[in-house]
């Protein structure tokens, strides 16, 4: 369970977030939505303690982000290539996440092996770093390091940006499956209105900061956001 | 306004180095016997050029990364490789040895040198000079040819040395003929406008994505370092470190660097100048030889990682082993470089002993000093690029200029005061005490330090996000 309550930040006199009070259950697939500077970003970094709530704060699973650091062990991110290491193969990059949540080189190898469809022969033993892989190859790469270590609560920023189409499709079955077993929270943001639709339970949208819409999703769900961001 | 000052201070303290140098090189040899000056420079400028070419290598920036975005714009491919190439012609890698050549070259006609024939020879190494800055440009990524000539100049100056063979012998008619018949300068000319054009050419023709002005991209290979696994998570940074040095151009540039503070010591410590003769400075010296990495790397803890700080702030890490490993790598390199730096016995053991003393007061307190400092320093580094090795403006601000204080100034303080009141052994014994004591209270200094960088978390992560 993640709550936020009166959880605003302010830079500069003006809120780019102000969330009076959320829940996300444990094991919701949970998306946000919302134009260039709603505050999607920004919601995932302040989860991540990256920056400091104006007021406020979240709770993970009963520990307070901003105060311990005992959310970590079972949160995983991935929000941009600043969560990539540039001059690490896709492998070695992969056993330094798994080392720091545990994981020896077995587990990983076990865990990389279910995603051979996904990597589509692009990632593992290329003899590249990653700085060298393209933006949709890194995006893969970022993306399946954070189910390294069986976390509890996913974030993903954007994932399906720059993903080809069938890596899209792929990656929507694999956030579905995640989310099946009820276990994992995982939190999702995009631009892309029929694939959060498609993929998340619960739905909610950001627009200068604010909660405007949350909606549990149905089949007029994505005709409600079209109609939404068409105004 | 303190830190210009400090800046334009350095600017003029390598150009009046460079000047003093081209003023005094000729009454030096002169005093001292060792032929006519002229001679001697030409013997030795096969190596100054060969040199010139190396960091040029390593350091000079290249003009293509300037290209690709003048490339949609509406203006003509000649111009734009003209212009490039243009503005590496004034470069500090070129400029630079006008400090040296033009007063030497007064000095020579001043001492009753042919004007013609020294105007010749300054022309011709003046080519010469712009001739490696072409070079340089059309040989740039091509590491293996690179690395190939190096070795072979390092052979043969080792050789000359011992005296096996002696390349000058070949080299110096050259260099002296340029003095001797001035016309030969217009080869060297020639050999710099043939430079120019086929860099012109080559870049023209290369001037798309996929060719000139492709990035290069370097063969990965996955590696281990299982025997690091004993060590546990701090193992695992250790692991991610030596890889971020020896995978990054711009933390391989401080290893190098690292390596010519060893040999910054021969002029403190074998009174090649007088002003450092006092016994203090030989505690100063010791300190930049055992201490090269230790300043050039860890005064950049933690930007090493400010590429990817968000990942670290967020992954299940412990500011304790991430700090550690650090130090242990900062701690590994001064034990190298103190025992690369052996070669000093040759000066007598108590020249070694500053430098052994300098590695325990290295170990036992810069070494938490430049941790703590990094704290402060928050400069994003670009690990691809060498821009802002040599420092940056956001790096000397007042509480880093602070802490330089306790790692320079305070050892030799330790030493003056043994050395002045009791014995000068009684100074070396000072500063190692200080070492030492510094090295029992690692845990408590660890923890301290652990708090500053927890306190400035935000603030880093902020700093990071500005483009480097």
């Amino acid at each position: 369970m993640i709550t936020a309550h009166n959880l605003t930040k302010v830079y500069n006199s003006v809120a780019v977030l102000n969330i009076d009070n959320l829940e996300i259950p444990k094991g919701q697939s949970f998306g946000l939505v919302g134009n260039n500077g709603a505050g999607k970003t920004t919601f995932f970094s302040l989860m991540l303690d990256l920056i400091q709530p104006s007021s406020g704060c979240i709770n993970n699973n009963g520990v307070q982000v901003d105060l311990s650091e005992a959310w970590k062990p079972f949160t995983a991110a991935f929000i941009d290539e600043s969560f990539l290491i540039g001059y690490l193969t896709a492998e070695e990059y992969f056993y330094f996440i798994g080392e720091l949540r545990g994981r020896n080189k077995a587990d990983v190898d076990q865990l990389l092996s279910g995603f051979k469809d996904f990597f589509h022969g692009e990632i593992l033993g290329q003899k590249k770093y990653l700085r060298d892989l393209s933006k949709g190859n890194q995006k893969k790469v970022g993306i399946v390091a954070t189910f390294i270590g069986d976390p509890e609560v996913i974030i993903l920023d954007e994932p399906f940006a720059n993903l080809d189409p069938t890596t899209q499709i792929r990656l929507k079955t694999i956030i579905k499956d995640l989310v099946a077993k009820k276990e994992v929270t995982v939190l999702v943001s995009s631009h892309d209105l029929s694939h959060v639709t498609e993929v998340c339970e619960r739905i909610v949208v950001l627009h200068k900061g604010e909660v405007v819409k949350d909606i549990q999703t149905s089949a007029q769900t994505l005709k409600e956001l079209e109609v939404f961001f068409g105004r | 306004m303190a830190i210009k000052i400090a800046m334009i201070f350095a600017a003029i303290y390598f150009m009046l180095v460079f000047l003093g140098l081209g003023i005094g090189a000729y009454y030096f040899i002169e005093q001292n016997n060792w032929g006519d000056p002229l001679q001697l420079v030409n013997k030795f400028l096969v190596y100054y050029v060969v040199a010139d070419l190396y960091l040029r290598y390593m350091l000079q920036k290249m003009p293509v990364t300037n290209i690709r975005p003048l490339l949609y714009l509406p203006i003509k491919k000649d111009k734009v490789v003209g212009y490039s190439l243009g503005k590496t012609m004034f470069s500090f890698f070129n400029w630079s040895h006008a400090f040296f050549f033009v007063p030497f070259s007064v000095v020579l006609v001043i001492n009753g040198y042919a004007t013609v024939g020294v105007i010749g020879w300054h022309l011709g190494m003046m080519a010469l000079l712009f001739c490696n800055n072409f070079i340089n440009i059309l040989v740039n990524n091509k590491d293996g040819l690179f690395y190939v000539l190096i070795a072979l100049f390092s052979v043969l100056g080792i050789c000359q040395y011992y005296g096996f063979f002696d390349i000058t012998v070949f080299t110096a008619p050259f260099f002296n003929s340029l003095y001797g018949q001035p016309w030969m300068a217009f080869l060297a000319w020639i050999l710099l406008i043939a430079l120019i054009t086929s860099s012109f050419l080559y870049f023209k023709n290369h001037m798309y994505l996929d060719a000139g002005l492709a990035g290069k991209t370097l063969v990965a290979k996955t590696e281990d370092y299982m025997w690091l696994n004993r060590f546990g998570i701090l193992g695992t940074f250790l692991k991610n470190d030596i890889k971020l040095i020896r995978r990054n151009k711009r933390s391989k540039t401080a290893v190098i660097m690292s390596v010519f503070f060893i040999f910054y010591g021969l002029f403190f410590l074998t009174g090649g100048i007088e002003a450092y003769e006092g016994p203090v400075w030989k505690i100063f010296a010791g300190i930049f030889i055992s201490g090269g990495f230790l300043f050039s790397f860890g005064q950049f803890v933690p930007s090493w990682d400010s590429s990817y700080y968000p990942l670290m702030m967020s992954q299940n890490i412990q500011y304790k082993e991430y700090l550690a490993s650090k130090w242990y790598l900062m701690v590994i390199a001064t034990l190298v470089s103190t025992i690369l730096a052996s070669f000093y016995i040759y000066f007598g053991w108590d020249t070694y002993m500053a430098v052994l003393v300098g590695a325990v007061y290295n170990i036992g307190v810069n070494s938490y000093l430049v941790l703590w400092g990094g704290a402060y320093i928050k400069t994003p580094i670009d690990l691809s690029s060498n821009k802002k090795a040599f420092g940056d403006k956001q790096a000397f601000n007042a509480k880093t200029l602070m802490l330089t204080l306790p790692k320079l100034i305070l050892p030799l303080g330790f030493y003056a005061l043994g050395h002045y009141w009791v014995s000068p052994s009684a100074g070396y014994l000072f500063v190692a005490l200080a070492g030492v004591l510094g090295f029992a209270f690692k845990n408590k200094v660890f923890g301290l330090i652990e708090e500053i960088y927890k306190k400035e978390k935000y603030k880093t992560l902020a700093a990071y996000k500005q483009k480097p």
